[in-house]
């Protein structure tokens, strides 16, 4: 067993650095004392600490040697694999080697491998559009195991890469999954399907949707700015994308459905390359192909059918304003 | 003359390479490599314009909004829309809050921890410095973390999340607030204010932001206390004010209706967008310089001559410098344009510059979230038309970002985008011209034992460079 404080290291590679940014937004406590109460030592991070040069590299090479333990390797960003699989869209600065070496043999090393945001779980954004870069995932290219680690790969631990999921992550679930493991209270079973959180994951972003009396209805939101439910025509994608976005809420009280746009799924595979506009909602038939999550189709239809014809005028007039046109009666009888 | 290659650059946003030849203890050339290519400008073209919405804010966690707000000016010049004014003051707060907590970032985070270095532990103020300012331990950190999280609020309420937003749309925000959220947002601007006034400066921030020449500044800061104050000793003792000098040339898309576009050359001008063309000869891409609208990107790794994935822009063939140093020249602010007069564009001018903008735009957002109007319009809506083109120019944080946009059939033909620090850290163009750090390097003094000379970390820094935006 690792002993206290666990050392944790940082890279980035081939991402936008949003999710350490993301994680500055951590509040009560902030980012550097929730380090410390967990008993988590930041050997280098790249955006906030104090070593550079070849101070940084000796960090590096320490633990790529074996000389400093490796309690967590945290890598932000997908791995570039461009160009011709040489790695050379990122050569790590200073050293003359590509980034994606660098991160396998940290990865030999690590008993935690956690991949930090979307890109360096799936290869997220920057795999879409044809993927000029060769990006790829730490495990996973897209929803298929393997990535740069391959589908074999098992930290020290026995865990596979831990997908802390997210275009970008919540601090939340970064720090959740790092005290989780500081407690020694992670286990394989603490991962789903895609080794993401299900601290999280286990989560659909519908879960408290602000606008559920919308969904309810079926009373939708026509273009930005509506306030109505943006799954029928908006590209909402959050009955099925899995994360608690809605429940666990960002920068205090918000969180996309809140800020007035539809739910892109970004915690999922391939989320950036889904096959229509992102903000459409593909249909066959009038219908939306991507239903609820394990809603049977008949019943959705069936349902949504029924809610359409009994939707009450405020609900239907208030989804197509920016502002509650119609607000709910006061009833002069007492609540019963 | 030996060459020496510096990175790591770590507390810069991505990562960065800086080759330094070095004759006699002084730097003669400096060459800046980009190290990271990720290929946006290859992603787009094919797309839904719309989509373009959700793409580019992802090259930049933190200029996201930058990202976001020019990818909407852009979209809006194509469908001629005009947001109404409810729109366009929540596009004013969402990246003056962003743009805001940027400089904080950097100050705090990024800038002021260099100093607490152990080579300066025989200055006079290095125990006070290495206290507050030091990563992860000082006290500073402690402080304004907090702070910056509480003002992200800001952002929880008028964009959802931070980064990585879709609120910014064309025709306005797709998140109208009511009545309640003004106050909160009021409440949230209090709270930052309240930070800055009693941390950062000591003073109100509209006492800060009206010092009007160096004298002033002077007889203000004697005896202050607070982190500018600090940051003030640090930089007269070390000089900041001669080190650093760039071109004093200086370029602006202009931001919030409150700060002029314009370009300064010894004296302000009007910015022409016409005047900026993009040079690859030292770039790993092919092609010749072409304007953005009709630029290319196409990646050639093999390029003999060629030391970064960075294009470099120039302004009427002219290498320009962009940031909160040249918003603060082109509005006119006297502290700056004296600074500047007397010993050039510094490390010093381009923190301060930051700080006051800290001190000038918080009070101004004050005005724009007692303007919004709930039950006005917050949206407009435009049909997309199948062929047009529009440009996007708008300022993040590190300066001026522009964004070129052409359709054909409906979807994105060509999409090009010239970040702050594509800029600011440009290669040599086809006449060996450096790019702005580069020449700001060149000729500076460096110790012969040092791997990593400190002030060339300040002057790097300085420039509160982001290399993801960079090259994206």
């Amino acid at each position: 067993m690792p002993t206290n404080p666990l050392n944790l290291l940082w890279l980035q590679s081939g991402g936008c650095g949003g999710c350490t940014l993301s994680l500055l937004n951590a509040e009560q406590p902030h980012l550097f004392a929730l380090l410390e109460e967990a008993g988590i030592h930041l050997l280098w991070h790249p955006s906030l600490s104090q070593e550079s040069g070849a101070e940084a590299l000796d960090i590096l090479a320490a633990c790529a040697e074996g000389r400093e333990r490796l309690d967590i390797l945290c890598v932000e960003g997908s791995i570039m694999t461009g160009p011709h699989g040489t790695g050379r869209f990122h050569m790590l600065s200073g050293t003359g080697r590509p980034m994606m070496s660098w991160v396998l043999d940290l990865a030999a090393r690590a008993r935690q491998v956690l991949a930090v945001g979307t890109c360096a779980a799936f290869g997220g954004i920057t795999a879409g559009g044809g993927n000029p870069g060769g990006a790829v995932g730490l495990q996973y290219d897209g929803e298929h195991v393997g990535g740069l680690l391959g589908p074999q790969f098992r930290a020290a631990s026995g865990l596979p890469v831990i997908n802390v999921a997210g275009c970008p992550t919540h601090p939340g679930w970064v720090l959740d999954t790092l005290l989780a493991l500081a407690l020694r209270r992670f286990t394989e079973n603490d991962l789903d399907p895609y080794n993401r959180p299900r601290l999280y994951a286990d989560h659909l972003v519908h879960h408290g949707c602000p606008r559920n009396e919308f969904y309810e209805f079926k009373a939708s939101a026509e273009k930005a700015s509506d306030l109505g439910c943006m799954m029928e025509n908006m590209g909402c994608k959050g009955t099925q994308a899995h994360a608690d976005c809605n429940t666990r809420l960002w920068n205090g009280n918000g969180s996309c459905l809140r800020g007035g746009y539809a739910c892109v799924s970004c915690t999922e595979p391939r989320f950036e390359e889904p096959g229509h506009p992102f903000a459409e909602t593909p249909k066959v038939a009038g219908i939306p192909i991507g239903l609820p999550t394990d809603m049977p189709k008949a019943w959705f239809v069936a349902l949504a059918a029924l809610s359409k014809s009994a939707t009450p005028k405020r609900v239907r007039e208030n989804a197509v304003a920016d502002h509650t046109v119609v607000v709910p009666v006061v009833r002069k009888t007492g609540l019963k | 003359m030996t060459t020496r290659i510096l990175g790591p650059f770590n507390r810069v946003e991505g990562d960065l390479e800086v080759h330094l030849d070095i004759a006699d203890g002084r730097v003669t050339a400096a060459r800046v490599n980009s190290p990271l290519y990720r290929g946006f400008e290859e992603m787009l073209p094919g797309k839904h314009p719309l989509d373009a919405l959700v793409i580019v804010p992802r090259i930049c966690g933190i200029c996201s909004v930058s990202q976001s707000a020019a990818a909407a000016a852009a979209l809006r010049d194509l469908m001629g829309l005009t947001p109404p004014p409810n729109g366009r003051l929540a596009e004013y707060l969402v990246t003056a809050c962003e743009n805001l907590a940027d400089h904080l970032t950097h100050f705090y985070l990024f800038f002021m921890p260099d100093f607490a270095r152990l080579v300066y532990h025989e200055r006079p103020w290095f125990a006070a410095v290495e206290s507050r300012f030091k990563a992860v331990a000082g006290s500073a950190a402690a402080d304004m973390l907090p702070a910056r999280a509480e003002f992200m609020h800001l952002m929880g309420l008028m964009a959802g999340k931070w980064p990585h937003t879709l609120s910014l749309q064309p025709g306005g925000t797709a998140r109208a607030l009511e009545q309640a959220d003004i106050l909160r947002l009021v409440t949230v601007l209090r709270g930052f204010r309240r930070f800055l006034e009693r941390h950062t400066f000591g003073d109100s921030l509209e006492t800060v932001a009206g010092l009007d020449s160096l004298a002033a500044l002077d007889r203000w800061r004697d005896g202050r206390r607070g982190d500018l104050a600090m940051f003030l000793t640090v930089s007269d003792d070390l000089a900041l004010h001669d080190l650093g000098r760039a071109t004093d040339r200086f370029l602006s898309h202009g931001a919030y209706g409150l700060f002029p576009a314009g370009v300064w050359d010894g004296g302000a001008g009007e910015l022409d967008p016409g005047a900026i063309v993009e040079d690859v000869s030292h770039a790993w891409m092919a092609g010749d310089p072409l304007p953005p609208a009709e630029g290319l990107t196409r990646t050639l790794p093999d390029k003999a001559d060629a030391y970064t994935w960075c294009k470099a822009p120039r302004y009427g063939g002219q290498v320009m410098e962009t940031g909160a140093l040249a918003r603060q020249m082109l509005a006119g602010h006297p502290l700056i344009r004296e600074l500047v007069a007397v010993h050039g564009g510094s490390v010093q001018a381009r923190v301060l510059a930051r700080l006051l903008e800290l001190a000038i735009v918080v009070p101004e957002m004050e005005r724009w979230a007692r303007a919004l109007t709930p039950g006005e319009p917050w949206c407009y809506h435009a049909e997309l038309p199948d062929e047009g083109s529009g440009m996007g120019l708008v300022e993040a944080a590190r300066g001026a970002l522009g964004h070129w946009l052409s359709v054909r059939h409906g979807r994105i033909r060509n999409y090009q985008i010239i970040a702050p620090t594509t800029w600011n850290f440009s290669p040599r163009d086809a006449a060996g011209v450096p790019g702005a750090l580069e020449q700001a390097l060149a000729g500076m003094a460096v110790e012969a034992g040092d791997p990593m000379p400190v002030a060339v970390q300040h002057v790097v820094r300085s420039f509160d460079p982001c290399m993801v935006c960079t090259v994206h």
